[in-house]
């Protein structure tokens, strides 16, 4: 054995079950799970923390997670966090919501918890269409995009602009961190990653509501390889939804924090 | 009198459009007819089947436990069904797609290679079409033209081109008999 | 005559388009969706409303708002969705709007599943919102019937201004078979007196479901009960089979229904006389027809794809006169007629106790079968 040289440079985190995902080929949930379990698991929060499934594809996310995990109807996952949360203080909660859960159904609920500041994460998945319905329209679907219920192209005349999510969060003074990251390139992967982590940190030190809203794909609706899906992402989301902090409240100390090891 | 017919295989092997030919086959011939699929998350990338009952009364359910006929794309489908099939029945085999032979001997088997007959009339695709020509060829549910007619009168303008196809599938596996 | 073969989901939008629907919303869910994705593109071909809610609360409140304007309008969704609804149909009901409502059940409780189900009768039959209000709930059997129904729903909500609610489930949403389309109806322009419509010279029109004087809100419920009287006594609806000669009975409706039809056929042929009833207004029930063959039959059988749910009904009108046996799957489990067809011949064969509820002799059975799952 060249037990020199082997040095392990990727493995499943210990926050993951060993199972294969129903995710389709190629969709980004599979990658935004992969960051949460990494960064919970290099935070040490893993036996600490309980996670809530939305009504979404990510449905079953507790199949894939090796920790305590509730699933809640559909757009109320923050509201059942809140119960966590406000029963269990020591815990990390956090939200994993698709945007017809969050930003449609939902939209209450979330508005509610990040303007009462409460101490959970949200990791909010936007890939512009109702995925596990079969790809209808969503808020976050782009002016002009074809989905199985805006059959001839988003007209925004009729049905509305897009919701920025994470701008419309950021005006609440509840909210200590808000920023939108992207999961098409490694680049953006890893700092989408980065800003995983910080959210988590904000809910340790008690600093307030955080959220992350990740840019994601969804080729099987979006009727695309998984490589043209990214590339399209990049083009059109990226334009309409930029990349970047909308809040991030002073007190938040970025380099220090430590898990409770 | 009443036929059962289950269709089965992977998803986009066109195993619901098969069983929706044979509904419009059916109903143009003044039958009864339903025709059910199989819904929900198993549909994506997974066996995908219908149910396509034919009858001369009004259809009370629309899925039986024990079918007279089943179409096996696939292997999977192979084993699922081959034992609910009622004695007597017919099941025809997508030789293509299966590393084994049936084993009942109380029903009637038709082996065929659709995929490789589709190959060869142009397009793999229409391997669901050549199943459902062997089918109509070893069975008493309707006139084998019903099949043609259908395809040329409930396809969508724009997939006309392929009917001329569809029809050679359907003759292709019209040759083939029940062993 | 112009079949069509014809997805249920689709078969009901397009009746309501013929029937005049000016306004729809809705909300995706599975097994239902395939009806708002077709109104999606069909309403705004025909310059009609269409919008797709934010949620199903929304949806229902915005049917609310287009029935106050005296306007044909309608909703669609499924089990859970249906729930969210239950305020506004409660609110509608107190108002008394006319307003058509589809619901495609699926496996529950909580989230449970896609799959066929029967669950929500007593929710939609007994009027799931709060308060004493009743709905007309309307339960098609085969696609044509899902037409024929709808386009009814339609007049009666307008009858009776009520609540109208045709209740399938996802095989019948799922299902293809060949049906007739009504012709179109031109979209009605006399709008009704009571609607608000902003018309200057007629007086003040005020739509509320509030009655903060409890005399009031006394008042009202009596209206109501009354018109749900009338309700009862016009429109019960229902379909038998194999009567005449009938010795037994099975009692279902929709899915159960047609099921029930292939195993009542299958035991003719053995040799049972036993007809079928299958509801089609479930609500009002056909509680006199099911007294009288109570009379007829030695013993019935109801079939449902729930935890005997309409079973109630059925034993509201046998009034102990004659022993039932019940025959339930759940949680989107749904019955082969081989299944039924033996409970027949278990119900032929006899004698049943009248002691026992049906419901928990069917329940220890399904323990033994099925596991306790505790
Ligand atoms: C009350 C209620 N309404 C509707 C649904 C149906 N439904 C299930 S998932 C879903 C949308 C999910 O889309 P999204 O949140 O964007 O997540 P994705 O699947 O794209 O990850 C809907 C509408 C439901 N389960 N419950
Ligand atoms: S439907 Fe879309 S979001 Fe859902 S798993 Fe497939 S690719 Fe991902």
């Amino acid at each position: 054995m060249l037990d020199t040289d082997v040095k392990v440079v990727y493995q499943r985190p210990r926050g993951f079950e060993e199972l294969p995902t129903h995710y389709c080929p190629g969709c980004t949930h599979g990658v935004a799970h992969r960051l949460i379990a990494e960064v919970l698991e290099e935070m040490g929060e893993l036996e600490h923390t309980i996670g809530v499934a939305p009504v979404g594809c990510a449905v079953f996310a507790y199949n894939y997670f090796a920790f305590d995990f509730v699933e809640a109807p559909h757009g109320r996952a923050p509201a059942m966090a809140t119960g966590i949360k406000r029963s269990l203080p020591d815990a990390t909660v956090f939200t994993y919501q698709g945007d017809g859960d969050l930003a449609s159904i939902g939209m209450g609920e979330i508005v509610a918890a990040a303007s009462r500041g409460e101490l959970i994460t949200v990791i909010f998945i936007n890939n512009t269409n109702y995925g596990m319905t079969g790809g209808q329209m969503a808020p976050t679907t782009l002016p002009g995009q074809v989905t199985t219920s805006s059959p001839m192209g988003r007209d925004v005349e009729r049905q509305g602009y897009p919701i920025r999510t994470a701008e419309l969060l950021s005006s609440l003074d509840g909210a200590a961190y808000v920023v939108r990251r992207s999961l098409h390139d490694p680049k953006n992967i890893r700092m989408a990653k980065k800003a995983i982590r910080t959210a988590f940190e904000v809910q340790k030190q008690g600093l307030g509501f955080s959220m992350v809203e990740l840019l994601s794909t969804c080729p099987t609706n979006w009727g695309m390889t998984p490589a043209n899906a990214r590339v399209w992402l990049a083009e059109h989301m990226v334009p309409y939804y930029p990349i970047g902090d909308f809040k991030v409240s002073s007190s938040i100390a970025y380099d220090k924090p430590k898990g409770r090891d | 009198m009443q036929t059962e017919v289950i269709i089965s295989g992977f998803g986009g092997q066109g195993t619901l459009y098969a069983g929706q030919v044979l509904a419009y086959a059916a109903m143009d011939e003044g039958k009864q007819v339903t025709w059910i699929p199989s819904y929900g998350p198993e549909m994506r990338g997974g066996t995908a089947n219908c149910t396509v009952v034919i009858s001369d009364e009004e259809i009370g359910s629309p899925t039986v436990k024990h079918p007279k006929a089943v179409l096996a794309l696939n292997l999977p489908s192979l084993d699922k069904y081959e034992d609910m099939i009622a004695p007597g029945g017919c099941l025809v085999v997508n030789e293509s797609m299966v590393n084994r032979k049936p084993e009942r001997t109380d029903i009637r088997v038709v082996m065929l290679p659709a995929n490789e007959i589709a190959r060869e009339i142009g397009n793999e695709r229409a391997a669901n079409m050549v199943m459902l020509g062997a089918l109509l060829a070893n069975m008493d549910i309707l006139p084998n033209e019903a099949l043609e007619k259908a395809l040329k009168n409930h396809t969508a303008q724009r997939l006309q081109k392929f009917v001329e196809m569809n029809i050679q599938a359907l003759r292709r596996g019209g040759e083939y008999r029940a062993s | 005559m112009a079949l069509e073969l014809i997805k249920g989901n689709v078969a009901v939008a397009e009746a309501a388009v013929r029937a005049g629907l000016v306004s729809y919303f809705g909300y995706p869910i599975t097994p239902q969706t395939e009806l708002l994705e077709y109104l999606s593109a069909r309403m705004p071909e025909l310059n009609r409303a269409f919008v797709q809610a934010e949620s199903e609360l929304g949806a229902i409140n915005m049917v609310y708002g287009a029935a106050c304007t005296g306007r044909r309008t309608m909703t669609s969704s499924s089990s859970p969705g249906v729930s969210l609804m239950q305020e506004g149909l409660s609110y509608i009901s107190c108002t008394e709007l006319p307003v058509v409502i589809v619901d495609v059940v699926r496996g529950g409780p909580g989230l449970g599943n896609i799959a066929p189900s029967q669950s929500d009768y007593n929710q939609a039959t007994r009027g799931g919102g709060h308060g004493e209000y009743h709905q007309i709930v309307l339960a098609p059997a085969s696609v044509q019937e899902a037409i024929d129904l709808t386009t009814l729903a339609f007049d009666l909500a307008e009858k009776y201004r009520s609540v109208v609610m045709v209740l399938m489930d996802g095989s019948l949403g799922q299902m293809m078979e060949p049906a007739e389309l009504p012709p179109f109806q031109p979209i009605k322009t006399e709008i009704p007196d009571w609607a608000v419509r902003g018309i200057p010279g007629r007086g003040k029109h005020v739509l509320t479901s509030i009655n903060i004087d409890p005399p009031a809100q006394e008042r009202t419920n009596i209206r109501l009960m009354t018109r749900w009287q009338q309700v009862e006594a016009n429109e019960v609806r229902y379909k038998g089979y194999y009567l005449e000669d009938a010795e037994y009975l099975v009692v279902g409706y929709g899915t159960a229904g047609r099921i029930s039809l292939s195993a009542v056929r299958a035991a003719r042929e053995k040799g049972i006389k036993v007809g079928l009833l299958r509801p089609i207004s479930l609500a009002p029930f056909p509680f006199k027809v099911l007294s009288d063959l109570a009379e007829q039959v030695k013993a019935l059988l109801v079939v449902e794809m729930n935890n005997g749910q309409m079973l109630e009904d059925v034993r509201l009108a046998v009034a102990n006169r004659k022993p039932i046996a019940f025959y339930g799957r759940m949680g989107g489990m749904v019955p082969f007629a081989d299944d039924v067809l033996q409970e027949i011949e278990a119900l032929a064969a006899g004698p049943l106790s009248q002691e026992e509820h049906p419901r928990d002799r069917w329940l220890a059975k399904m323990r033994v079968e099925f596991g306790t799952g505790a």
